[in-house]
C-alpha cells in the first residue's frame, strides 16, 4: 500500500516537473522574442531619444533638446501636421469606401461570401513597393493615365497635375490599405444580430433608419479597428511620398528615415519616433473611448 | 440572408464591381506594359515582346537578390509561425496572464509603423554587433510576420474541442505528447497557412528591410533600386509582373489549404480580438 502510494507520489511529482519543463518551453520562444524584439527594441528608442548624438550608437549625455528642436522648429510642425492630414484622408477615405463592401459580404454575399472576401483582400497580400510603383506609372506626366486620356481625345496635352501632390499619396495609400479597412468592419457586421434587424422590420422600420439606428452603432467597434490599423502604417509611412508625392508631401515617416540615413542623427530620428509613437497611442486610446461610448466589445 | 435589409441591393452589387476594378487596375498596369516594346510606359501600346523577361535571365544581382529574398523568406516564417504556434496555443491552452501579456505584445507590431520597427531593430543589431545582415532582415521580417502569425494560430486553437487535448491526457498522454500527437496534427493546415503568409510577408516586405540591408539586398530592394533608372524601367515592370505572380500563387495556396483545415468560409485574419487594443 504504502509503495504504491509512494509510486503515486513519485509519478505525480515526475508529471508535475513535466508539466513545468513543457510551460516553460512553450512560453520561452514568444517570451525571448516580445522581450527582445518588442520590448526592448522600443526601449532603446525611448532611450536614444533622450541622448545627444555625439556619432556613437548610444549618444552621448541625457538631454531633452531632441524633443525640445522637435516640437520648437516649425518645420517639424508643419511635417506631423501634414502626416495627420494625410493619414486622416486615408483613413476616412478608406474607411467610408469599404464600409459598403463590407456590407455587401455580411448581408448580400450568399454562398460567394468566401472568393468575394479572398478577392478583395488578395491585393494585399501583394507587394506593397510594386503597388506604390504602379500608382507613379500611372500618374506619371507621359505615364498610363494621361496618355490613356490623351488617346481617347478626352484633354488636348498631358494634366500635370496628377503626380507629385500630397492627392497623389493620399490616393496611393488609401489604394494600398485597401484591404486593412474591409476585415474588421465586416467582422463587426457578421456579430449585428439578425434577430434585432427582423424586430425591427417588423415593427415597421425603414431599412434607412434600421442601418443608422441599429447596424451602423453595432458596427463602429469594427469600423475603428479598421481606421487604425490602416492610421498606423499610413502616418509613419515614407515610400509612397517618396515615389508619388513630390517635395510638397514630405511626412514624418520621410524625416525620421532620413536622421538614420543622410542627416545620421540617431537620437534625433529616435525622438521623432517616440512622438510618432505617442500621437498613435493617443489615437489608439481615443478609438477606445470611442469604442466603450459604443459599449458592444465584450 | 432575407432578413436584411434590400433596397439598393442592384446599386451596392455595382459599387462592389467599381471597388475591385480601382483594387486590381493600377496593379495590372505592371503586367500590361512589361509586354509592350517601349521604355515609356505610356498608351497606345507600341507592340508585343518578351525582352524584358529575357532581360531577367542573365542578371547576376538580381539572380543573387532572389537568393537573399528566399533565404530571409523561409527563415523568417519558421520562426514566426513557431512562435505563432507557442504563443497561440499558450494563450488558448494555459490563458494565464503571462500567456495572455505575451500574446498581446506578439500582436503589438501592427500598431508600429514599419519605420519604427525598421530603425528600432537597426539599433538592436548594432548593439548586438550584427550590424545590418541578413540575420538583421530575418530579425526585422519575423517581428513583421508575428502578428498575422499568432492571429491565424490562435483562431485554430480557439477552434479546436478542448475535449480532444482531455481525452488525450485521461489516456494518460502527457502535455509534450498530446501537443505533438494531438494539436499539431489538428493545426497542421493553419500551421502551412501561417508559414506561407509569413513567407510573403518577408517576400514583399520593403519598408523595415530597408534599414536593415547591409551589402545583400532583398528583391524589393533590388526593385527599389532601380527605380532610379529610367531605362531599367520595362525590366522592373517584367520583375514586378513576376513576383506579383509568385504572391498571387502562394496567398491562394494558402487559403486553400487552411480553408481545407477550417470549413468556415471566413478568412483566420478576420477572427476576433486581432487587434491588442481591448
Amino acid at each position: 500500500m504504502s509503495v504504491s502510494a509512494e509510486s503515486e507520489f513519485t509519478r505525480r511529482a515526475a508529471s508535475a516537473r513535466h508539466q513545468t519543463l513543457f510551460q516553460v518551453g512553450m512560453t520561452a520562444p514568444g517570451a525571448l522574442a516580445t522581450l527582445i524584439l518588442v520590448l526592448f527594441a522600443l526601449g532603446i528608442v525611448l532611450f536614444l531619444s533622450f541622448r545627444t548624438n555625439d556619432g556613437s550608437l548610444l549618444g552621448g549625455g541625457f538631454s531633452f533638446a531632441n524633443f525640445a528642436g522637435a516640437l520648437s522648429d516649425p518645420l517639424y510642425a508643419t511635417v506631423i501636421l501634414r502626416s495627420l492630414a494625410i493619414a486622416g484622408l486615408v483613413t476616412l477615405a478608406t474607411v467610408v469606401t469599404a464600409y459598403p463592401v463590407a456590407y455587401y459580404l455580411a448581408f448580400h454575399a450568399g454562398k460567394h461570401r468566401g472568393l468575394l472576401l479572398f478577392v478583395v483582400t488578395l491585393p494585399f497580400w501583394t507587394s506593397y513597393l510594386l503597388r506604390v510603383f504602379a500608382w507613379k506609372v500611372v500618374l506619371a506626366y507621359n505615364g498610363v493615365l494621361n496618355s490613356a486620356l490623351l488617346t481617347t481625345g478626352i484633354t488636348s496635352e498631358p494634366i500635370l497635375a496628377f503626380l507629385n501632390t500630397p492627392a497623389a499619396v493620399v490616393v496611393t495609400l488609401a489604394h494600398a490599405y485597401a484591404a486593412f479597412a474591409i476585415l474588421p468592419i465586416y467582422v463587426a457586421l457578421e456579430n449585428v444580430p439578425r434577430s434585432l434587424i427582423e424586430a425591427a422590420e417588423d415593427l415597421g422600420a425603414r431599412p434607412f433608419s434600421i442601418f443608422r439606428r441599429i447596424i451602423l452603432p453595432i458596427s463602429m467597434p469594427g469600423v475603428l479597428g479598421a481606421a487604425l490599423v490602416v492610421f498606423v502604417p499610413t502616418v509613419g509611412d515614407y515610400v509612397t511620398p517618396a515615389l508619388v508625392g513630390g517635395p510638397n508631401s514630405t511626412m514624418i515617416g520621410s524625416m525620421i528615415q532620413a536622421q538614420f540615413g543622410k542627416a545620421n542623427d540617431w537620437p534625433f530620428g529616435a525622438a521623432l519616433s517616440v512622438i510618432v509613437m505617442l500621437v498613435i497611442l493617443g489615437v489608439v486610446l481615443g478609438a477606445r473611448v470611442a469604442d466603450k461610448h459604443f459599449g458592444s466589445r465584450t | 440572408m432575407s432578413v436584411s435589409p434590400s433596397t439598393g441591393k442592384s446599386w451596392l452589387r455595382t459599387y462592389i464591381v467599381a471597388y475591385i476594378v480601382f483594387l486590381y487596375l493600377p496593379i495590372a498596369v505592371i503586367p500590361i506594359f512589361s509586354f509592350n516594346n517601349s521604355i515609356q510606359a505610356a498608351f497606345p501600346l507600341s507592340g508585343f515582346t518578351t525582352a524584358w523577361y529575357q532581360s531577367l535571365l542573365d542578371n547576376e544581382n538580381l539572380h543573387r537578390a532572389l537568393e537573399t529574398s528566399l533565404i530571409v523568406g523561409f527563415s523568417a516564417a519558421f520562426l514566426a509561425t513557431a512562435i505563432g504556434v507557442t504563443v497561440g496555443y499558450m494563450e488558448v491552452a494555459a490563458g494565464d496572464r503571462i500567456s495572455r501579456t505575451i500574446s498581446a505584445l506578439a500582436r503589438l507590431p501592427i500598431l508600429i509603423p514599419g519605420v519604427i520597427v525598421g530603425i528600432a531593430l537597426l539599433i538592436l543589431v548594432n548593439l548586438a554587433g550584427l550590424g545590418p545582415s541578413r540575420i538583421a532582415i530575418v530579425l526585422g521580417h519575423t517581428l513583421v510576420a508575428l502578428p498575422t502569425a499568432v492571429v491565424i494560430m490562435r483562431s485554430r486553437f480557439l477552434a479546436l474541442p478542448k475535449s480532444f487535448s482531455e481525452v488525450a491526457m485521461d489516456l494518460g498522454a502527457n502535455e509534450w505528447t498530446t501537443f505533438r500527437r494531438i494539436i499539431l496534427p489538428l493545426a497542421a493546415p493553419a500551421i502551412a497557412s501561417s508559414f506561407m503568409l509569413s513567407f510573403l510577408t518577408s517576400f514583399d516586405e520593403f519598408i523595415v528591410a530597408f534599414f536593415l540591408s547591409g551589402t545583400e539586398p532583398t528583391l524589393p530592394l533590388f526593385v527599389w533600386g532601380q527605380l532610379r533608372f529610367p531605362k531599367a524601367l520595362p525590366s522592373v515592370m517584367a520583375l514586378g509582373s513576376v513576383i506579383l505572380l509568385v504572391s498571387i500563387v502562394i496567398a491562394t495556396a494558402a487559403e486553400l489549404i487552411r480553408r481545407r483545415g477550417a470549413p468556415d468560409d471566413d478568412l483566420a485574419v478576420t477572427a476576433k480580438g486581432s487587434l491588442p487594443i481591448s
